[in-house]
């Protein structure tokens, strides 16, 4: 079969790191390739050099046999490449036509022929399957799913030949998974070239045909999916055995530490009854907009309490950050950018933040001891960093992630709170969490502990709770449900309410 | 890049607006020796007295900007700084002025302890306005949770019209009511000589590295950077976000009301107009050394060369006898050019 895109002995060196040696990449039209890698493997920087964003300092590229030297991003799409990243580049204001047109507009010198551009739009979600998406809509009132939508239809619009998608379904609930896998598909009958990256390797085993993947820098295995294991790729991924991939730490539940009495936020969550035990794994699942971040920020305070109780060890609390800390409580917030940590600040001050008094003394801070803690805490999660005064920012996202978790333990929180904490890292560390959870059981405290992975919350959870529109619907033993019954009840609660 | 190496390369950008500062001085020292030279006179640029004109006249924006580094750095601003410097200095003259009738009797002469109580009430009033005027910005933003910028433009003309009330609409004279003692601290040339600058100018000085222990070193500090950063990641932290905010604020007044001491001082007047587009000139300090107004970074050092640039630049051009809307054309290019250079190394850095 003819290669639609060709990348050869591609390198790429930043300053004294060598990000890319040697990479070779092949993609067929009409084929869908996954491209794996832990954080750093160097897909990013891969997927730069092919979208014109940075130069390779060697190697060559060909589009259709012809070569292919991208100046920008401009000559990329000239050349048939899109991009699809995690966050999406849209106007929120501007309509589904507006965006889906922006930068290669249908005008007549110079004024704009919607009569021109109408049928082309239209077309292209036809094409997509989609023909439902209303065009006057401004794209900020669409879901995220959608919007996506709106992204993959601007990059037919161009003419693209070869799709990149960099971690699509990191922020999309479960239907809109199935949306875009579909989507994905016709593209692929239509002889588009997908690249497809991922962390989840149920996903890339259910889409795609074929699999690169990359370890540092370097091309640790390539081939057909078709007769590949899960274990051969995942250690190629690490370049070792993964023993375990849920690995599971003894832990026994006590008593109740945490108990929420008919909690009700805004509009969600809903009448929530909850008691968490000490030494206790509780999983919540559900789907996107189900409550379950809404459940951990009102009883944390972080979001307003319409109503309901919060008692930590018995007594209630009036929900406040502030208060809580000092109840014991501690959370992980799903937005390591936005919320979770203070990008340009150090990893010291990111980790001690909810946590100054034992270095402060009428306020005054010793800064040597609270450089040996951190240290400390740095080496017991095996945290990858330059120093402690390193920005948090410089961190590959599993570094930063074991920073976010470092706060929690270094509060000697009593309760857990982590939402989405494996969200957007490798196997490798992934593994890391699950183990320090366990290890944070086993130690006698409570964890909540909110994903959308199902995988994970069957394996290290003792129970499962599931939510959906707000409310709880069912708490069973981890081993009572299937992945399957897990989310027929997330689902089901969804459509029985409608 | 090694550790050691990182840290002497940002030790070496910290020093930018040092630097900055060094090679302003130079290419004025350098044009003012020409035109001396030219005009077959002595140049006077770099001199003991030229450093202690520049000094003086660099304190008052430059304690200012002190307490504006801190918002700043919390991520907030304040455009009310300049006409609640005014407004101080009109409720210090005031006192002064109606202070010394009244004390003043019948009798020809105040005696000694009239006069140190007499200053003692027109300093500390004047410090606690300034500290009210923060008080209410900051209570302003945190209580109603409106954007800083908004509610610092409205407490800009409350301030001034503020002023303007307390004085009647003309500036408050009081010369002759006020003791050499306080009109001693922004005397350029000292006395004891050995002082070399003048009051007003150590007591920044002190003020500075109170400050910049306090971002250093205390909780409060780490606060400040913590909200400026990332509010959520503070409020996340259970960092009281509100208490901190109206603390900085008042914090921040207290060095307006330093400041508004030090204008009051120079001409032994309070003019409540004198105040509107001093606030720019103490952002502008803070900018040019480094502050972000995005929040989360500032520092002192940069902050006091950034306030001495803008001086070094008006008495350069009055050295060499530019007219002064020259200089409002240069102070607004190194603002630009001050940015530009730090955009500049965050790309650098980044790669």
């Amino acid at each position: 079969m003819p290669s639609l895109l060709g990348m050869s002995g591609i390198g790429k060196r930043f300053g004294a790191t060598q990000a890319l040696e040697g990479v070779s990449f092949a993609l067929s039209a009409g084929r869908v390739m996954a491209l794996i890698g832990e954080n750093g493997a160097g897909k990013s920087t891969l997927m730069k050099v092919l979208s014109g964003a940075c130069q390779a300092d060697t190697g060559t590229m060909e589009v259709d046999g012809v070569p292919y030297r991208p100046t920008g991003p401009s000559s990329a799409r000239d050349a048939g490449i899109a991009m699809i990243y995690q966050e999406l580049n849209l106007a929120p204001d501007l309509s589904v036509e507006d965006n889906i047109m922006l930068g290669q507009e249908e005008s007549r010198t110079g004024l704009l022929s919607r009569t021109r551009q109408r049928p082309r739009v239209r077309e292209v979600l036809d094409r997509l399957g989609h023909p439902e998406l209303q065009l006057d809509t401004p794209v900020g009132q669409l879901s995220v799913g959608a919007q996506q939508l709106v992204e993959i239809a601007r990059a037919l619009i161009g003419n693209a030949r070869v799709i990149v998608f960099d971690e699509p379904t990191s922020s999309l609930a479960g239907q809109d998974v199935r949306q875009l896998f579909e989507v994905i598909k016709r593209l692929r009958t239509d002889g588009i070239g997908v690249v497809y990256i991922s962390h989840f390797l149920e996903e890339v085993r259910e889409l795609c045909d074929d699999y690169t993947v990359l370890r540092d820098g370097q091309v640790a295995g390539a081939g057909a999916l078709e007769g590949t294991t899960e274990p051969e790729i995942v250690s190629m991924m690490v370049g070792r055995q993964v023993e375990e991939l849920f690995p599971t730490v003894p832990h026994t539940a006590g008593e109740p530490i945490l108990d929420l009495e008919s909690l009700s936020g805004r509009q969600i969550p809903h009448d929530i009854d909850l008691v968490l035990h000490r030494g206790e794994i509780l999983g919540i699942a559900g789907l996107v907009g189900a409550g379950r971040t809404e459940m951990l920020r009102c009883l944390f305070g972080l979001d307003p309490v319409v109503s309901g109780t919060v008692r930590v060890g018995g007594v209630a609390r009036t929900p406040r950050p502030r208060t809580m800390i000092q109840a014991g409580l501690a959370l992980v917030s799903e937005d390591r950018k936005d919320e979770g940590l203070a990008q340009d600040r150090s990893l010291s001050d990111n980790i001690t933040y909810s946590h100054l008094a034992p270095y402060s003394r009428m306020g005054w801070l010793n800064l040597r001891d609270r450089h040996d803690a951190v240290t400390n805490c740095m080496a017991e999660l095996e945290i990858k960093a330059l120093s402690p005064e390193q920005t948090v920012q410089e961190l590959s996202g599993g570094n930063q992630q074991k920073v976010a978790l470092a706060r929690v333990l270094h509060q000697d929180a009593d309760v857990l709170l982590l939402d989405e904490p494996t969200r957007g890292i490798d196997v490798g560390t992934k593994a890391e969490v699950y183990r320090l959870v366990g290890e944070q059981a086993a130690a006698g405290k409570a964890i909540l502990f909110v994903s959308s992975y199902t995988p994970e919350l069957l394996a290290i959870c003792d129970r499962v709770a599931v939510l959906a529109r707000g409310r709880l619907q069912e708490i069973r033993a981890a081993s009572d449900w299937t992945e399957e019954s897990l989310i027929n009840c997330a689902i089901g609660g969804e459509a029985a309410v409608v | 890049m090694n550790s050691a190496g990182n840290r002497l390369s940002n030790l070496a950008w910290s020093l930018g607006p040092l630097l900055g500062l060094v090679l302003v001085a130079l290419i004025f020292g350098a044009i003012e020796y020409n035109v001396a030279i030219g005009e077959d006179r002595q140049p006077q640029f770099f001199s003991k007295a030229s450093l202690q004109v520049v000094l003086d006249h660099s304190s008052m924006v430059g304690v200012a900007a002190l307490g504006m580094t801190l918002i700043i750095i919390a991520g907030g601003i304040d455009l009310s700084a300049g006409t609640a410097i005014a407004m101080t200095a009109t409720v210090i003259a005031w006192v002064y002025r109606d202070g010394h009738a009244w004390l003043l009797g019948d009798a020809a002469t105040l005696s000694t302890g009239q006069s140190v109580t007499l200053s003692v009430a027109a300093v500390s009033v004047g410090l606690l306005t300034g500290a009210l005027c923060g008080l209410i910005n900051g209570g302003l933003i945190s209580l109603l949770r409106l954007v800083p910028f908004i509610v610092t433009l409205g407490t800009m003309t409350i301030f001034q019209g503020t002023g303007k009330t307390i004085s009647g609409n003309t500036p408050i004279r009081a010369f002759g009511k006020v003791p050499d003692m306080v009109s001693a601290i922004r005397d350029p040339y000292p006395d004891p000589s050995w002082l070399l600058v003048s009051p007003g100018v150590w007591i920044m000085l002190i003020l500075a590295v109170l400050v910049a222990l306090v971002l250093r070193y205390t909780v409060f500090g780490r606060h400040l950077f913590a909200i400026g950063s990332n509010e959520s990641t503070a409020r996340l932290c259970g960092i009281n976000v509100l208490r901190t905010r109206i603390l900085v604020y008042t914090i921040a007044g207290l060095f307006v009301g330093v400041a508004g001491l030090y204008q009051f001082t120079v001409f032994t007047q309070g003019d409540p107009t004198s105040g509107l587009g001093l606030e720019l000139k103490v952002i502008a300090a803070v900018v040019i050394g480094g502050g972000s107004l995005n929040g989360g970074r500032g520092s002192v050092l940069g902050t006091l060369a950034g306030a001495c640039i803008i001086t070094v630049i008006q008495h350069g051009c009055v050295l060499i006898g530019v007219s002064d809307h020259y200089q409002d054309i240069l102070i607004g290019l190194i603002i630009i050019a001050a940015v530009a250079i730090d955009q500049l190394r965050i790309r650098l850095q980044a790669n």
